[in-house]
């Protein structure tokens, strides 16, 4: 555990403001030498400003940072790299091009008269790699690797910077189970050497495995800091995200009560359906009225499946039938004039249009379905965005605010407008709530629901099981680029599609 | 929050204008004070002459080429092609209209296929290849005056055709030609991309090519069209350079016009990484390197040097555009770090 | 073995893209293979080719350098306006390279400072430059000097039979391509410009010092189109402002022949060095036909350079195939 006499990094009463908004303040924050400690809250809460503060990516308005006793005030990353802090990045922020020894010793590398000695550098990055336990040829280039090992090469690097404090920022969105466990192997080891890790994430059950204690971050405040084994689930929950409990307890209620009505007309169905490297071919049925999940780990098709029926990759196995008859999308285009909508999971890249205005992206498929020559008026436009910021409380100064400027939620609810002016009968949601505070999740599940009710089929794609649990009528679980089960009704609960996912009975 | 209805002032379609018209402003203030008879404008034989009539005649090509290019740059791309086009097209149409008996229509339609054919040709590297547009319209850049030599055979083609020679000489309504044609295409297409969803295509695929597919937008044939556009704009401008002169010249037509046309463009306020486009701020960009062109002229700077304000131009209007130089400057007007 | 060729598969294209032009050269002509043939090959392309050295570093950054032939041109006319004003080569000729430095800096400043373009900020360099040529000199201006006439010819080249020399200008070309395989492969500075291109924003969150590295490489680009005006006024004995128009293409036309990504992050020297000589096989072909148009070359480079894209492209469509199943630890 962690020494209890001196602190290994010390933040007191840091505060950062942007324009409009009080990202942090007055947050405390104390990480001790040999611990792994959590940084948590939902969306907006401020986790990665202070990171950025701590790693000089933003300036503070006001606090102190002290490591190791000493205070520092990091301008740059490279100022804090100097001071001790290094920072491994979701995206692993490395250069790929670049062979993996050059990308753990670029900026150090060994010279001899201003030249570089690749030799050496081969040998140094070598033994950086070993304090992870990875062993791999280092002359290739790093995007020859998967992402987990890449993140271990991050890691390598930080440890060849003699970092005192590791930042670990959502390290694990992109790691299987497997790569999960490698890389908290690597995290004990480092932790019983005596560094600080501070782990961003909001994977709950990764946060019990590895953290010793949490700090909970809310509305840029301090909740408060606890000891891992000392908090139980529901009450770290309810710090994180406090009034919006009873909103979803009222969302499940409805759900619940929607699985009593059995006899709906079948929509979708899938047979045999897939992809070779995609998605093992499978069976899916959709009625409509009916909410099916798609649950599964990172990794096990869900997104795969949901661009194959949408006409964005092409299917090569098997058949879908929509309404009994066959059809085969080859482009989007194609699926949305057949009644589909799809919200893909990576809204900045494959959702939102940026620099273009509310109004604009609420109209664009429609304008698109009927085609460039067929135009809706400019009031015609302004009425449909303005009856669906209001239809989804869509927090924009008007239909003509650039899109770019609202916040994560709204822009989803943007989106969520754009599909839901064309009135599909296959709605396609991945990851909908991602990202989102727990207030406009509620929001969103709730009008799930009600889409539900007037007769909309709805494909869920969430790796929040809770959310799958109480909103759908039939979950198909994937695993591993297969169907691994299928659950319905009564036998939907967390624990049921855990064990699918795991493969064995319950205990094992 | 609010909902009400915005403020309009930043999205009103002139608020984009604002600063190439400041910055044409000045430059006629300039002339306005220091070059004689500048604003001199008379009516003679049924015609306006003067300098600023000069401006509008000289600066069709750009504004022409221009309109094309605005619309691929709007795509995130570019067509440095324009200028090798406009020598493929006037070559086509000096050899066609010195045959015995082609009718004038033929010609003419006949350079505008070929200039079309060259934008398919650069559409079709940038969609079904995925070239960058650099490199794809680059390669025709480089081959295109080659080729334009080919169909002179290494010669200047004169003609004496008078339909032909009316495109770039002739005058209708008191206005030289040219002017007519940039005014005619100027409104082609800002009728087809402002009353139809076409300019709402372009816009969204240059802003997200992604997001747009997934939204049902074909970004392929969107693409594919500017550059056909912009191939057909080059035609046009090829047509009256051609004209202008009497003959064709493969080595000279056009030349440098690409980056005139792109400048006019980006002074004109569409950003080089796609998205919003304004073709009047394209035209009034046009003219105000066309006005700056004159100025040296009749400031009697030698036309080889006259590049050099050019620079200057560009960079001011660049750091102008620029949010990161308008953040130097205020914090060095508060005093505070940047 | 199989993930190191994808980096090297260009490069390789490229070279056999060299010898096989140079095959079918001798095949066709019996002069071709000489050694003649093979020194005018470098030394004609030499100032093209220094040209290219900076043309690379720039597209490696990710970045475009428009300014380039009109800096040659303006770099050869400051030499000659120089020495016909009485000053002394050698100063003259530091100065001129020292005017490059410093124009590539300010251009590197302004496409880091103000996060202006690098395709509009050179291409007003371009316009600049070129004038600037044209107000020292309003036309092509010979060289009267005797270094410049016999002591380069005759003192620095070197004799390889008794009817063929090596020019000095192709040592400086050999001199400056040494030169740049050390700095892009082993210094630090090089590795940055690698680092830059291959993932700016990575870059900066590594602390790597991007600002510096690109006022840097802009600066030496600037540089390299100087030295490559000092080398034309070797090889031409004067000054000419209206002289080296398009150079920019060729250099960047050798640049993506050579095998280096536009998009930047990956390339090598040496293959803008086969890029250099594969666009002087082709000009040397097409002399030695004779009646064929000199614009046949730019058709023919067009080609080529078409031809190495789709090749790029198609090398990454097949290693991304391949990296979806990707190697774990």
């Amino acid at each position: 555990m962690g020494d209890e006499t001196t602190a290994l990094l010390e933040i007191r009463k840091l505060s950062k403001s942007f324009p409009g908004v009080r990202a942090l303040e007055e947050v405390d924050f104390t990480v001790r030498r040999g611990e792994v400690h959590a940084l948590m809250g939902e969306n907006g809460a401020g986790k990665s400003t202070l990171i950025k503060v701590l790693t000089g990516v933003h300036g503070r308005d006001g606090g102190t940072v002290r490591l190791d006793g000493v205070e520092i005030h990091a301008h740059s990353p490279k100022e804090a790299e100097a001071a001790g802090i290094s920072t491994v990045y979701q995206e692993v922020n490395l250069i790929p091009y670049l062979s993996v020894a050059e990308n753990i010793c670029l900026g150090r590398q060994p010279t001899r008269l201003g030249l570089i000695r690749w030799g050496a550098m081969a040998e140094r990055a070598r033994a950086a790699l070993a304090r992870v336990d990875l062993k791999i040829d280092v002359s290739q280039p790093l995007s020859s690797y998967s992402i987990a090992v890449q993140q271990l090469v991050a890691i390598a690097r930080a440890l060849d910077i003699s970092a005192k404090l590791l930042i670990l920022d959502e390290p694990t969105s992109s790691l299987d189970e497997k790569e999960v466990a490698e890389l908290f192997k690597v995290i004990r080891k480092l932790r019983a050497a005596g560094m600080g890790v501070v782990i961003v994430t909001h994977f709950l059950e990764q946060v019990y495995s590895i953290s010793d204690r949490i700090t909970v971050l809310r509305d840029g405040k301090l909740v408060g800091e606890y000891e891992t084994s000392k908090l139980p689930r529901m009450e770290l929950v309810s710090k994180m995200i406090g009034r919006a409990l009873a909103q979803m307890q009222k969302v499940e209620a409805e759900a619940k009560q929607a699985q009593v009505e059995e006899k709906r007309e079948l929509l979708l169905e899938l047979r045999q359906f897939g992809r070779p490297g995609w998605v093992a071919p499978l069976d899916m049925s959709i009625a409509k009225g009916e909410v099916v999940g798609l649950a599964g780990l990172l990794g096990s098709g869900r997104t795969e499946t949901a661009r194959l029926i949408f006409g964005v990759d092409h299917a090569k196995n098997g058949e879908m039938r929509l309404s009994e008859k066959r059809v085969l999308f080859k482009s989007p285009r194609e699926a949305i004039r057949e009644g589909f909508a799809f919200t893909p999971e990576n809204r900045k890249v494959e959702g939102i249009i940026p620099h273009l205005s509310v109004r604009e992206n609420i109209v664009l498929a429609l304008q698109a379905k009927q085609g460039v020559t067929r135009t809706l008026s400019r009031k015609q436009q302004i009425d449909i965005a303005e009856e669906f910021i209001k239809l989804l409380g869509i927090s924009t100064t008007g239909p003509e605010q650039p899109v770019v400027n609202l916040s994560g939620g709204n822009q989803q609810k943007v989106l969520l407008a754009r599909w839901l002016v064309m009135q599909p009968r296959l709605l396609i949601l991945d990851e909908p709530t991602r990202g989102i505070d727990v207030g406009a999740k509620a929001e969103i599940e709730k009008l799930i629901q009600s889409l539900r009710a007037k007769g909309m089929a709805i494909l869920f794609i969430s790796s929040e099981l809770e959310e799958v649990v109480r909103g759908c009528q039939k979950v198909i679980v994937l695993r591993d680029r297969a169907k691994a089960g299928e659950l319905a009704g009564d036998q939907i609960t967390e624990e049921a599609i855990m064990q699918t996912i795991a493969g064995h009975p319950h205990g094992t | 929050m609010a909902r009400e209805r915005l403020q309009p002032s930043k999205n009103a379609w002139w608020f984009s204008l604002i600063w190439p018209v400041a910055a044409l402003a000045l430059l006629l203030l300039f002339n306005l004070l220091f070059t004689p008879g500048f604003f001199h404008i008379e009516f003679r034989e049924g015609y306006l002459y003067g300098t600023l009539i000069d401006i509008l005649n000289h600066g069709s090509k750009v504004i022409l080429l221009s309109l094309g290019m605005a619309l691929v740059i709007a795509t995130a791309g570019v067509d440095l092609s324009v200028g090798a086009v406009m020598a493929i097209a006037g070559s086509v149409a000096a050899q066609l209209i010195n045959r015995p008996n082609t009718p004038l229509g033929a010609v003419i339609a006949a350079a505008l296929v070929v200039a079309v054919i060259c934008g398919c040709w650069n559409g079709m590297l940038v969609t079904l290849f995925r070239i960058q547009p650099i490199v794809a319209t680059l390669i025709l850049m480089v081959a295109g005056r080659g080729i334009a030599q080919l169909i002179t055979e290494g010669q200047i083609v004169t003609f004496t055709h008078p339909g032909l020679t009316f495109v770039g000489n002739g005058h209708f309504l008191a206005l030289p030609f040219p002017i007519v044609l940039a005014l005619g295409m100027l409104g082609i297409t800002v009728l087809i991309t402002r009353k139809t969803a076409l300019g709402l295509f372009i816009e969204s695929v240059g802003d997200n090519a992604t997001a747009s597919t997934f939204s049902g937008i074909d970004a392929r044939k969107i693409k594919f069209f500017v550059y056909l556009f912009s191939g057909l704009c080059a035609g046009i401008a090829g047509l009256v350079a051609a004209s202008n002169i009497r003959c064709a010249d493969a080595n000279h037509a056009g030349l440098f016009l690409e980056l005139d046309a792109i400048l006019a463009v980006v002074v004109g306020g569409t950003s080089l990484t796609g998205g919003r486009f304004y073709l009047a701020g394209a035209v009034v960009g046009a003219l105000f390197i066309q006005t700056l062109t004159t100025t040296m002229y009749m400031r009697n700077v030698s036309a080889d040097v006259a590049p050099v304000p050019k620079a200057l131009a560009i960079i001011a209007v660049c750091l102008l555009q620029s949010p990161a130089f308008r953040r130097r400057l205020t914090s060095t007007f508060r005093g505070k770090p940047a | 073995m199989t993930r190191l060729n994808s980096k090297y598969i260009p490069l390789i294209a490229t070279a056999l893209v060299m010898l096989g032009l140079y095959a079918i050269g001798c095949i066709l002509y019996r002069n071709f293979f000489s050694l003649r043939v093979v020194v005018d090959l470098i030394g004609d392309n030499s100032f093209l080719g220094i040209a290219a050295v900076g043309a690379t570093l720039v597209i490696l950054s990710g970045g475009i350098d428009l300014s380039v032939g009109s800096v040659v041109a303006f770099s050869s006319t400051l030499i000659a306006t120089l020495v016909r004003d009485g000053a002394n080569p050698i100063i003259a000729i530091l100065v001129t390279l020292l005017a490059g430095a410093v124009f590539g800096g300010l251009t590197g400043s302004l496409i880091q400072l103000f996060e202006l373009p690098p395709f509009l900020v050179t291409l007003a360099g371009m316009f600049l430059a070129r004038g600037l040529g044209f107000i020292l000199h309003p036309q092509s201006l010979p060289i009267k000097h005797p270094f410049f006439l016999h002591f380069i010819s005759e003192n620095l080249s070197l004799p390889l039979n008794e009817r063929v020399n090596w020019p000095f200008t192709a040592t400086c070309y050999v001199v400056i391509f040494l030169i740049a395989v050390l700095v892009a492969h082993y210094t630090k500075f090089g590795r940055y410009v690698y680092a830059v291109g291959g993932d700016e924003h990575s870059a900066k969150l590594m602390g790597l010092p991007v600002g510096k590295t690109k006022i840097g490489l802009y600066s030496v680009s600037g540089f390299c189109s100087a030295l490559a005006g000092v080398v034309y006024t070797f090889y031409t004995q004067q000054g000419n402002p209206a002289s080296c128009v398009g150079l920019e293409l060729d250099a960047i036309a050798a640049v993506v022949i050579g095998g280096t990504l536009l998009s930047g992050g990956a390339g090598f020297m040496a293959g803008t060095l086969m890029g250099v000589l594969i666009f002087g096989l082709i000009q040397t072909l097409i002399t030695f036909q004779g009646n064929v148009n000199s614009w046949w070359t730019r058709i023919v480079v067009a080609v080529l350079v078409l031809l190495f894209i789709l090749l790029q492209n198609a090398i990454s469509l097949i290693s991304g195939r391949l990296g979806s199943s990707k190697s774990n630890a």
